[in-house]
């Protein structure tokens, strides 16, 4: 298992090492000259000097390259262009945030997911097996940041019920930042729910379809009894699998959630710092997210090696 | 020439099986209710942009001050704007943004990524191993955070919004059709038409390609829905259609400020891209069954 996480990691460098040249590369092919930006309006050529020695712009791009990537391996991704706080600070301080979101997220789509899946696979065909599909689809093409606004308009304007924006630390009152987050974590987990109903219920189909169900059945075995014990433990290996690699597109669809709701969380540094041209922060936050979704890869990966006895065997 | 006149003798005797196939794909699909419900919504969108300025009651540009965030009704059947625009008229306009989006942004992805994967799953080697590795940089950042980053550096308006979605895209089409590549390229008749003498191109475009564009066709759909998804999030984060021209999602980043104040501002315009990604994701379902040879 060592080998193969070390195989793993060793797989991943080479995309690492591609990624960082693009997200080096984007910026590079801006217009105009970033130093001149920072300097404001008739800069001194002091200044403009002292700029270009402190981001490496004297020296030629690959070289700038390599300085960016020796930086970045140490923590350091650079400074925010207007407030001059450190871009990995920056981060720090909102990954927490989009982590807490996501976490209750998860839990909404496997609330919503896997019980849905197992249930329209073990009904195939029947009516609940074609609401399943029909609310699975519908939470598919729901666009999250609509949905967000429909649910403000219920739930906060109408019903009062829960606050409409915001964020509330966990450490500073945890009822309150549960009960802030409800809505947004729901938004973030219908399409994710939706998207693991669909691949529950396709796992679950060809899990049913096996002998040893059919063996089950006509040892006498209750319906629900052989769906769970039998039919959803085999099942596991590709709805981890599913479920890990869909982990990653929580930190994309965090972006739009948090906008709606005002929450300072992780997307909304992307957006803001893409409105104050703050390339610096794009660029680490990109860096960031790309190192996520790569390791959500590998776990993904390993936890299917890990669920299938055969395969944990081979490895 | 012989060898020519012989591969055009053996293509034209494998059409007859390839059309009898696609007559029966066509014939799955039709008998899938869902399929042609999305197929029969996507047309109704389809035919109102298109005929957007013979629909719409009002100029969707036109302001009125007197009329600002006024509800439903007989004059403005969906209400007005902040800034007394007709919210109908907007929408019927708006439709071509989002549609246009999410059509050229697929053609960007598929113009870029299935050569690139028909060359690349071909040839294999260094060209292989290049175009696997950029893949899978560019697949390690999630779709639409790639979208928003390349949108940002290329600048806020829709023509830029679709070239960032399309080349978001693209990865998911080059990976489909050099794996749908990697495993055509290995047939016999592959290998009979390499026997004969046929050129790589000629194999490419008339052994290869057919084969792979089931597949193809079916991303495709369902990428037009996650594109269209994508285009209004960057109009809503105003990242694409630039005010005061009309898209679904810059109507919902206005809309947003004044949910408590005029709810149809906001609803309608999701409502909208709602169906129509419903219509795309539909169709790509009833396309994914129809083609499936295990059907």
């Amino acid at each position: 298992m060592v080998k193969l996480l070390c195989h793993r990691l060793l797989l991943a460098v080479p995309t690492l090492v591609i990624v960082s040249m693009m997200i080096f590369g984007l910026q590079k092919m801006l217009p105009g000259d970033p130093v001149l930006a920072m300097a404001g309006e008739q800069p001194d050529p002091q200044v403009i000097q002292y700029l270009q020695h402190k981001y490496h712009f004297d020296e030629p791009v690959p070289q700038q390259y390599l300085l960016w990537v020796k930086d970045a391996l140490h923590g350091d991704l650079g400074e925010a262009l207007r407030t001059g706080v450190p871009v990995s600070t920056l981060i720090a301080q909102k990954l927490p945030v989009t982590l807490q979101l996501s976490v209750m997220a998860l839990a909404f789509a496997m609330l919503i997911g896997i019980p849905g899946g197992i249930l329209s696979a073990s009904n195939r065909g029947r009516p609940l097996d074609y609401g399943a599909n029909v609310l699975a689809l519908s939470g598919m093409s729901i666009p999250n940041f609509w949905f967000g606004l429909i649910l403000i308009l219920l739930f906060s304007v109408h019903w009062h019920l829960l606050p409409s924006a915001g964020y509330v630390s966990p450490a500073d009152h945890f009822w309150l930042s549960i009960k802030t987050m409800l809505m947004p974590a729901f938004v973030l987990g219908m399409g994710l729910g939706a998207q693991l109903m669909r691949h529950t219920r396709s796992a679950m189909l060809g899990v049913l379809r096996s002998d040893y169900i059919r063996t089950a059945r006509a040892k006498g075995l209750r319906w629900p009894t052989v769906v769970i014990k039998h039919g959803f433990r085999n099942a596991l290996g590709p709805v981890v699998t599913v479920l890990t690699l869909l982990l990653g597109e929580l930190l994309a669809g965090a972006v739009l959630t948090e906008q709606i709701f005002t929450i300072p969380g992780f997307g909304k540094l992307i957006v803001d710092s893409v409105f104050n041209r703050d390339y610096a922060v794009v660029q680490g936050v990109v860096l960031c997210t790309a190192i996520c979704f790569i390791l959500l890869n590998m776990l993904a990966d390993l936890l299917y090696i890990l669920l299938n006895p055969r395969l944990r065997r081979g490895s | 020439m012989t060898t020519g006149a012989a591969a055009a003798s053996t293509h034209a005797k494998v059409a007859s099986p390839t059309k009898r196939i696609r007559n029966r794909a066509l014939a799955r699909f039709v008998r899938n209710r869902g399929a042609v419900v999305g197929a029969v919504v996507v047309m109704a969108f389809v035919l109102m942009a298109l005929f957007a300025p013979w629909l719409a009651p009002h100029d969707p540009l036109q302001t009125n001050f007197l009329q600002v965030r006024q509800p439903p009704s007989g004059i403005h059947w969906l209400g007005t704007d902040e800034l007394g625009r007709d919210v109908l008229s907007r929408l019927l306009f708006g439709a071509r943004a989002s549609l246009s989006a999410g059509v050229v942004s697929v053609a960007i992805a598929l113009v870029i990524g299935l050569p690139l994967g028909l060359l690349s799953g071909y040839y294999g080697g260094v060209v292989d191993i290049v175009v696997s590795r950029v893949t899978e940089a560019l697949l390690s950042v999630p779709f639409l955070i790639l979208a928003i980053a390349l949108a940002a550096f290329l600048g806020p308006s829709l023509t830029n919004a679709m070239v960032a979605i399309g080349l978001s895209a693209m990865p998911r089409f080059l990976r489909i059709t050099r794996g749908q590549v990697l495993v055509v390229k290995t047939e016999d008749y592959v290998e009979s038409a390499r026997a004969i003498g046929l050129r790589d191109g000629a194999i490419i475009v008339r052994y290869i390609l057919p084969n792979v564009l089931s597949p193809m066709v079916v991303q495709a759909s369902l990428t037009i829905a996650t594109a269209i998804i994508a285009e209004a999030s960057l109009s809503f984060l105003g990242l694409g259609q630039l005010p005061p021209a009309p898209s679904w999602g810059a109507m919902l980043n206005t809309a947003k400020d004044f949910v408590d104040q005029a709810p149809w501002m906001s609803i309608f315009p999701g409502a909208m891209i709602f169906l129509t990604v419903l219509g795309f994701n539909l169709i790509g379902d009833g396309l994914r069954d129809a083609l499936d040879p295990k059907e």
